[in-house]
């Protein structure tokens, strides 16, 4: 599968347990996980985001977040990646678990797009 | 004019700086934010003096780019992205320009592309935007920068964690606006604005 998710948060536990919600129902569906500092305070790492992008085997990502300033390590990353990243500013547990859910099925992209466009709240 | 000396001179005095406010920094962060700007300055300013003298940037484009990779790399809140943006910004157009109000604007540039932000919400932009009109008009003192930051106590916040705050946002000083005045301050004391 070509397509993947990756979950940026402030909050290493946040970014984990959004993971384990999402694999319920996403087996197959490659999630990589940015989430925290390495020394484990709060916050979101640039270097890590970029890390998990291209260490994530999918060409195409979707791309979920907490808070403003994750969103803008999350642009940085992919403005560095040469992959293709759709970030989304939407709600982060119901997109992310929805988006894991349609791309499991191998649902259309636009499908995908209309149901995540729902869900936009910032 | 920014010179390899100056620019050197300015971080290093913004470093100091940061470390003498880095609990007042923090304290403002608190009151309208998650408290941790004075602390994520530090850990970024303590990582770009590392890369400078690791790396010794001999111009001034080089100089701006090791400021921006350690800002991005370790700042962790949402400075890193803004301050690391804007140093990048300032690396490329000082390939090409010396005039130092079109390289801090066009550092001014890249931070409200990164926030999406713009003039009088309450940022960093309303210490960055005013500074760099009096640099241009050929006259801006430390009192103007401080009367900056007091300016961003009646505004609302409408960018960043503040916001949450909406109108509770309002009687206290913006945490970025606060750093840059520290920047702006580094800057003419090392000499950038001298003629």
């Amino acid at each position: 599968m070509s397509k993947g998710i990756i979950i940026v948060s402030h909050i290493h536990e946040v970014g984990i347990g959004v993971k384990r919600l999402m694999e319920e129902a996403a087996k197959d569906v490659p999630i990589a996980v940015a989430a925290g500092l390495e020394d484990g305070e709060v916050g979101t790492s640039f270097d890590a985001i970029l890390e998990a992008i291209e260490a994530l085997p999918a060409e195409t990502i979707y791309a979920f977040y907490d808070l403003g300033s994750a969103k803008m390590n999350l642009e940085m990353a992919s403005e560095m990646s040469e992959k293709t990243i759709h970030i989304f500013d939407t709600a982060l547990v119901e997109s992310a678990y929805t988006a894991a859910t349609l791309l499991q099925i191998d649902a259309e992209e636009s499908v995908i797009f209309e149901q995540l466009a729902a869900l936009k709240i910032k | 004019m920014f010179t390899t000396e100056n620019l050197t001179k300015s971080f290093y005095l913004f470093h100091e700086k940061i470390e003498q406010q880095k609990n007042q920094l923090s304290e403002l962060d608190q009151a309208i934010g998650d408290g941790d700007h004075g602390n994520n300055m530090s850990r970024g300013m303590t990582a770009v003096i590392q890369g400078i003298e690791e790396k010794q940037p001999e111009t001034v484009p080089e100089l701006f780019k090791v400021a921006a990779m350690n800002l991005i790399s370790k700042v962790g809140g949402a400075s890193g992205p803004l301050y690391g943006t804007a140093m990048l910004q300032m690396s490329k157009a000082s390939q090409t320009t010396e005039d130092t109000c079109q390289i801090l604007t066009e550092g001014l540039a890249g931070i409200k592309n990164r926030g999406k932000s713009s003039e009088d919400e309450k940022t960093m932009i309303d210490l960055w935007f005013p500074a760099i009109e009096k640099i241009r008009q050929g006259e801006l003192t430390k009192k103007d920068l401080v009367a900056f930051v007091e300016r961003t106590k009646d505004m609302e916040a409408k960018k960043g964690r503040a916001s949450y705050l909406g109108e509770r946002s309002i009687g206290h000083i913006d945490p970025g606006a606060a750093s840059s005045q520290l920047l702006f301050e580094s800057f003419m004391e090392a000499g950038v604005f001298d003629e």
